[in-house]
């Protein structure tokens, strides 16, 4: 289930080095931060607030300087270059577009600042503006602008002087919803025109996920797992992971074998049969987590390995699919999602119904936080 | 369509809450600001006072001595005047038209009463010989006018000659010329130095951290919880010859005790604590502008590749231009029209035009003079804020 992609070169555009971060000596708002951007690479770092994601683009950006470690850009380490050197287009939350310069303006200010003749800047701020397809718009001011306008120039502005590395901090966050996913398609699209590499920060996992060729999930200052959208989605490897990216049935147990991998394990007073991902032993708290979809609701008896009674408590539509919620394993809520077909009102509320799932689709992960099991 | 008569009801309610001020306002303000200016243009004392004799001034020629009903006119007058006790008002008056003709007028309203001849003229003449010359008729008939551009004039440094034509006063006379450029001068000296020392500051706090810049700007506040006498005195106390800073200078060698600084009572002294009392004004519309711009801009300059002095010459000072023009205005308006620092601390050197119109009103009673001073002030400052209004584009004031 790999989407077609533009392949990324092997050679790292940006490296971060055991990269430490702390304001004030005492709590690290980064660490152990480790991570390789290839060339050309879109790489979304996604996270909670508060879990250092922004604290990492401005250490690259050079807003910030790392406490420890290093940060190297094309194999060179970067951390005695002040921002302005340091060649990197970067597009801020709030824009931050010059409102005394009309468009063309803010978009020449880079080359200005660079001694580039007139000639050449009006060729490259003409042609900024044609890659965000707001021809006409030059004599503007940045306050006669649209919200999602006003994000299109602040992209222009950042790629208008040709930076090989561009960084975006939450860029979409102030858009609504349509214009979000509009400008998602937009700086995608933008992104395999120019091959620049993108290091992309949002707390919206739905929009690392579309947009990413990587995604670094980070938790509390740390990497907890750094993989393309579908390896995340299908095999995260840290139950935040699974918790964070899409939605997930979870279960707490306790791992009683192992035997290729397949582990059983005890929850309440069932066993379910789940595939192991991390290293685990006998008697581990663990965090099992299975995806809604794969859950299936009055299967043909037999077919699963993991097979259980349950209740249904409620159906709701949604579309193009049902979500039913169901209580089996000793009274656990699970959600499980049916794609609308024909033949869907084969169950009821309050039916009683066998669920299953197979072992592959049942992730082994750490006990989590909230294990309590 | 008619409105309802709830709807009107609340608009009427609206209204008379803003009555109250309405009032005050055009009781304590617009009234007596009218009345100044109006005072300035119109002076009835003298030309009611001697009505027949400046009726008959008017068909006069001007190039020699009045003819004898004139005399008669003026005697009859002067002598009724005498009477009721208000040629010395009078005298005043036209004493201010020429100088000298105070004692003329008041000696002949006394003396005339014993006066008798043929001819008033002689009788006049006599009694002063300041009758028999032209410039005294011409300086009552300027007197006479009421309605008078002679304060104008005078609070410029013009006057009228008998011909009609309008000259500059002698050198020696010229007071209020020099005294507005001087008061110009320091007006801007004292904006400059507000907005040096003012723009730093107002950054600083701006983009502090909550706490500190709270501390800060209360630290700015601080002045104004305090009397203005208290801060002019405290100046005082630190500038005067045997003053704090005069006391550290020769304690450190760097003067000799008798060749101390003359801080105070000079412009010096003015300039200083002038600059203190109005750096708030600076401060304030300045902060209020600077704490909107932000973070980010200059963040974003520096990715773009702009040194610190570029960034802030073409992203920071541009935006924080409205508060500039606000502070720059309001600090200016205010010196212009200061008044108790140059009093307490300007010495001779340190006055300013306010101190001449308080001079007017309070000791020399020219009120008419003091109004036109006020009159020029008041045109000054208004077309400064047309013009920078105009410049700024409406309703760009940091604070109004």
């Amino acid at each position: 289930m790999t989407t077609a992609r533009r392949p990324s070169s092997d050679e790292p555009h940006v490296e971060f080095e055991n990269i430490g971060k702390s304001y004030d000596g005492r709590v690290l708002a980064v660490q152990d931060f480790n991570l390789a951007v290839r060339r050309g690479e879109f790489l979304s770092l996604l996270g909670p607030s508060g879990s250092g994601k922004t604290t990492c683009l401005m250490m690259l950006a050079g807003f910030e300087m790392p406490t420890t470690g290093a940060i190297r850009i094309s194999g060179r380490s970067v951390h005695a270059l002040p921002p302005r050197k340091r060649g990197i287009g970067m597009v801020f939350q709030d824009y931050a577009l010059f409102p005394h310069m009309t468009v063309a303006e803010n978009l020449a200010f880079p080359l200005d600042v660079r001694g580039m003749s007139r000639d050449e800047t009006g060729e490259l701020v003409g042609r900024a503006l044609r890659l965000v397809r707001l021809e006409g718009f030059e004599g503007r001011r940045p306050g006669q602008l649209s919200g999602g306008q006003q994000q299109r120039v602040a992209i222009a502005r950042a790629l208008v002087f040709e930076p090989g590395l561009v960084l975006m901090d939450e860029p979409l966050g102030a858009l609504d919803r349509h214009l979000r996913e509009e400008m998602q398609y937009e700086i995608r699209r933008i992104h395999r025109t120019l091959g620049v590499t993108i290091v992309y920060v949002t707390h919206d996992q739905q929009e690392a996920m579309v947009m990413s060729d990587r995604v670094a999930v980070l938790r509390d200052g740390r990497i907890e797992q750094a993989a393309p959208p579908e390896s995340l989605y299908e095999e995260p490897e840290r139950s935040f992971v699974a918790r964070f990216i899409g939605e997930n049935n979870r279960l707490h147990g306790r791992v009683l074998s192992i035997e290729n991998d397949i582990c059983q394990v005890r929850v309440g007073e069932h066993v379910v049969k789940a595939i192991r991902v991390a290293p685990c032993e006998p008697g581990d708290a663990t965090t099992l987590s299975i995806r809604p979809e794969r859950i299936a609701v009055a299967p043909r008896p037999g077919l699963y390995t993991n097979e259980f009674d349950a209740r249904i408590r409620d159906i709701t539509f949604v579309g193009d699919h049902l979500r039913i919620r169901v209580q089996a394993c000793g009274g656990k809520d699970f959600i499980a999602k049916i794609p609308n077909m024909v033949g869907h009102g084969a169950v009821l509320e309050g039916d009683e119904v066998r669920i299953g799932w197979t072992p592959t689709d049942c992730r082994v992960l750490d006990a989590g936080e909230d294990h309590d099991a | 369509m008619m409105r309802s008569g709830a709807e009107r009801r609340s608009s009427l309610r609206a209204v008379g809450l803003a009555l109250p001020l309405v009032a005050f306002v055009g009781v304590m303000f617009v009234a007596p600001l009218v009345s100044m200016l109006v005072r300035s243009v119109h002076d009835p004392v003298v030309a009611d006072a001697m009505p027949e004799t400046l009726a008959l001034l008017d068909d006069w020629d001007g190039a020699s001595v009045p003819e004898e009903p004139v005399f008669e006119a003026a005697a009859r007058e002067l002598a009724l005047l005498q009477r009721e006790r208000a040629i010395g008002q009078v005298a005043g008056r036209v004493n201010r038209v020429q100088g000298g003709l105070r004692s003329v007028l008041v000696v002949t309203g006394r003396r005339l009463g014993d006066a008798a001849g043929d001819s008033w003229r002689e009788s006049m003449t006599e009694v002063n010989e300041a009758w028999g010359e032209v410039e005294t008729w011409h300086a009552l008939r300027t007197a006479g006018e009421r309605f008078t551009m002679r304060h104008y004039l005078a609070a410029v440094d013009l006057t009228r000659l008998p011909d009609g034509s309008v000259v500059r006063q002698a050198p020696d006379r010229r007071i209020y010329v020099p005294l507005f450029t001087r008061t110009l001068a320091v007006s801007l000296g004292v904006t400059l130095l507000c907005l040096l020392l003012g723009y730093p500051l107002a950054h600083l706090i701006a983009h502090s951290p909550p706490r500190r810049g709270g501390i800060l700007l209360a630290l700015v506040l601080v002045p104004f919880w305090t009397s203005l006498l208290v801060r002019t005195t405290s100046w005082i106390v630190l500038l005067q010859n045997q003053g704090v800073i005069n006391d550290l200078l020769v304690a450190a060698g760097f003067i000799p005790d008798d060749a101390r600084l003359a801080l105070i009572y000079n412009m010096t002294g003015t300039f200083v604590a002038m600059s203190h009392v109005l750096l708030p004004f600076m401060v304030l519309p300045l902060y209020s502008v600077m704490r909107t711009i932000p973070r980010s801009h200059m963040s974003a300059a520096a990715s773009l590749g702009a040194g610190a002095a570029q960034a802030f010459r073409r992203v920071y000072w541009p935006q924080s231009l409205p508060g500039v023009g606000a502070g720059c205005l309001l600090v200016f308006i205010l010196a212009i029209g200061y008044y108790i620092t140059p009093a307490l601390v300007g010495g001779s050197t340190g006055q300013l035009i306010s101190n001449m119109v308080a001079y007017h009103m309070q000791t020399s009673l020219n009120w008419g003079l003091a109004s036109a001073l006020g009159g020029i002030i008041l045109v000054c400052v208004t077309g400064l804020y047309i013009l920078y209004d105009r410049i700024a584009g409406g309703g760009r004031l940091g604070v109004t």
